[in-house]
């Protein structure tokens, strides 16, 4: 394999690795050598020149966040990480800690140190509950080692590192709505601003960030900025990415390639090309809530800019293909009920807007459908788009507004037929 | 803060577990996220969350009933009415549609005589539909027990029943 691995570099099918094996290959090294050689504005501003952008589907540039950041106020603050991971077609955060725990123990660490916050959480779904355990086995070889606790290193700095196990429920993702369900409180969103980064956690300073995203700073830290830039293939990328294969592929797995790999590799080279011998017709590019893209799309990079100038978004980079013989109302159908049952039910838009938007597609897929709903249809997609409390559903909006962009002919065969055209 | 002494057991938490979850809920500054953790003890001890379930985890918390059952009722995961010994949550979100994931609870449906929402008469199985379980690249799957079983079909997915019966018979 070309790609450098990083995150993956442990990994064997079917095993975890912790402390010993982790050292192995050079685990705490650079946990070691931030402690040892940088202050934490220094890694702050390696992080920063590293372009690293947020894995957790939003792809706002760590460093920039990390910036906002008040790490000399005094007092408890907070760093949380943010492994919900309940975004169908989004499984990469849990092959890694399936894998291999201490890159993100490491990474926190780090990090806690670059922001100066004193307790860390890591948030998982109830669903990872191996990841959990290997979690907590993590913590517990760190803290032996002197990674974690008091003085860390002899530095004078101290960390804890608590995980938090949930109970379901895919609102938990959105920060907000986590920093709810680890209070103990009813996990709606919370009105920003205030940005966590002011009062977050308890009402105390908190960054938020995705495993990905924290499991990378360690080899930003070992690497440094340039070379992390420079692994990825597109000129403003940076660094490499997990991609999660899932659907109509020979092969569903998950690798780590360099940020802008195109999308006609990830099918054919590491999916193995479509399953049954049939053609391409569209995929999810990064999670459920990503505008599908075509076989027009084939020679796209997946990256965030090149993915946001045809219309659509990296995401989470969770690659979901479908063949040519998947109906697109009826994906998109499945997806609208996915959303709208997550539904916090907090704000009109996403309550009621989403029961219509799957009332609309399930006459359209029965076949009971009239022109008079497909313009309905475009009516929600413009009222729910940008109303509402939080970014579920927006996101909920991406695959209805693909379809709409790119599957016109679909709506109106079903509506021609009077019945699905795909049975 | 409440007191060992004052509590309602119900056998829905062992002595010692009361007793850790007082001590930890006075160690922390912010008694309150161990909810969860407690309701999911209950549920494992008792096989779901009843209302002195909820009751239970207000006294130890020192909060009212209604606080906790607002949070009780958000989650999917918490079961506040009887399952059987093993609920199936059967994912039907998108990767798991796109390969076989409705057709594999049609066949669960039929085998077990019961539809979604409801248990076996044997009290052995309840089947229940849920999102995205993070098992997407080994799709279709199900979750018993917080453990993921991919690549589902007719055959396996009546292998692991046959294999469940067997583990609650013995
Ligand atoms: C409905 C919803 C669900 C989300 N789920 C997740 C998730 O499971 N994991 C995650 O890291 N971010 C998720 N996010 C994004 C987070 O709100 C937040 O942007 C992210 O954790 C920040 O981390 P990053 O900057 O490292 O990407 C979700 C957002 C929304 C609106
Ligand atoms: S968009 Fe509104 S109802 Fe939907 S999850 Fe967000 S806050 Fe809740
Ligand atoms: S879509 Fe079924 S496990 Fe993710």
């Amino acid at each position: 394999m070309s790609t450098p691995q990083l995150l993956f570099k442990n990994r064997r099918p079917g095993e975890t690795v912790f402390l010993k094996g982790y050292r192995a290959t050079g685990g705490y090294q650079g946990l070691e050598q931030a402690f040892r050689d940088l202050t934490p504005e220094e890694i702050r501003q390696r992080v920063n020149d590293s372009n690293l952008r947020g894995r957790g589907g939003a792809g706002f540039p760590t460093g920039v966040k990390w910036g906002f950041f008040p790490h000399d106020k005094p007092g408890p603050k907070y760093l949380v990480c943010n492994c919900d991971e309940m975004e169908p077609g989004t499984y990469k955060d849990g092959e890694l800690l399936a894998a291999d725990p201490h890159q993100l123990v490491e990474g926190m660490i780090i990090s806690a140190y670059a922001l100066q916050t004193d307790v860390g959480y890591i948030f998982i779904r109830y669903a990872y509950e191996q990841q959990a355990e290997n979690l907590r086995r993590a913590i517990a070889e760190a803290t032996e080692a002197g990674y974690l606790g008091k003085n860390i290193l002899g530095s004078g700095f101290d960390f804890e590192l608590h995980v938090h196990g949930s109970a379901g429920r895919y609102i938990l993702g959105e920060e907000t709505a986590l920093l709810n369900g680890l209070e103990g409180k009813r996990p709606n969103p919370r009105l920003k601003p205030p940005f966590p980064a002011v009062k977050g956690l308890f009402g105390r300073p908190t960054t938020v960030n995705n495993v990905e995203t924290l499991a990378n700073i360690q080899h930003i830290i070992t690497g440094g900025a340039d070379w992390f830039r420079d692994l990825a293939l597109t000129i403003d990328g940076s660094g490499t990415k997990l991609y999660g294969l899932s659907g109509h592929l020979n092969r569903t797995e998950c690798h780590e390639l360099p940020v802008g790999t195109p999308l006609r590799q990830i099918v054919e080279e590491y999916g193995g090309g479509v399953w049954q011998g049939r053609k391409f017709k569209a995929c999810l590019p990064g999670g459920a809530s990503t505008p599908y893209l075509t076989a027009a799309h084939l020679d796209v990079a997946l990256d965030f800019d090149s993915l946001e100038a045809v219309g659509s978004r990296f995401g989470t980079a969770g690659v979901t293909v479908f063949d040519d013989r998947t109906c697109m109302v009826a994906a998109t159908l499945n997806l609208i009920r996915f959303f709208e049952r997550e539904s916090c039910g907090w704000c009109t838009p996403c309550r009621d807007g989403l029961t219509m938007v799957a009332w609309l597609l399930q006459m359209l897929e029965a076949g009971q459908a009239t022109p008079e709903h497909h313009g309905m249809l475009r009516d929600q997609l413009a009222n729910i788009s940008g109303t509402s409390f939080c970014a579920l559903a927006e996101g909920a909006m991406g695959p209805l507004a693909g379809l709409l962009e790119h599957f016109e002919q679909e709506i109106a065969d079903h509506i021609k037929k009077g019945c699905c055209p795909f049975q | 803060m409440a007191h060992e002494e004052n509590i309602e057991q119900a056998g829905l938490l062992e002595e010692e577990q009361i007793a850790e979850f007082i001590h930890h809920a006075g160690q922390i500054e912010h008694p309150r996220e161990m909810i969860i953790d407690i309701l999911r003890a209950i549920q494992k001890n008792h096989g779901w969350v009843p209302d002195e379930g909820v009751e239970l985890t207000a006294t130890i918390l020192g909060l009212t009933a209604l606080e906790v059952e607002e949070i009780a009722t958000f989650y999917d995961k918490i079961y506040r009415k009887p399952v059987g010994r093993y609920p199936i949550h059967i994912c039907d979100s998108i990767c798991c549609w796109s390969r076989g994931g409705e057709e594999l609870a049609a066949h669960l449906q039929e085998k077990l005589g019961v539809a979604l929402g409801q248990t076996t008469a044997d009290g052995l199985f309840t089947l229940l539909p849920s999102c995205c379980l993070g098992g997407c690249g080994r799709a279709p799957g199900v979750m018993v027990d917080q453990r993921f079983y991919g690549n589902q079909n007719a055959e396996e997915i009546e292998k692991l029943i046959e294999k469940l019966r067997q583990e609650a018979a013995a």
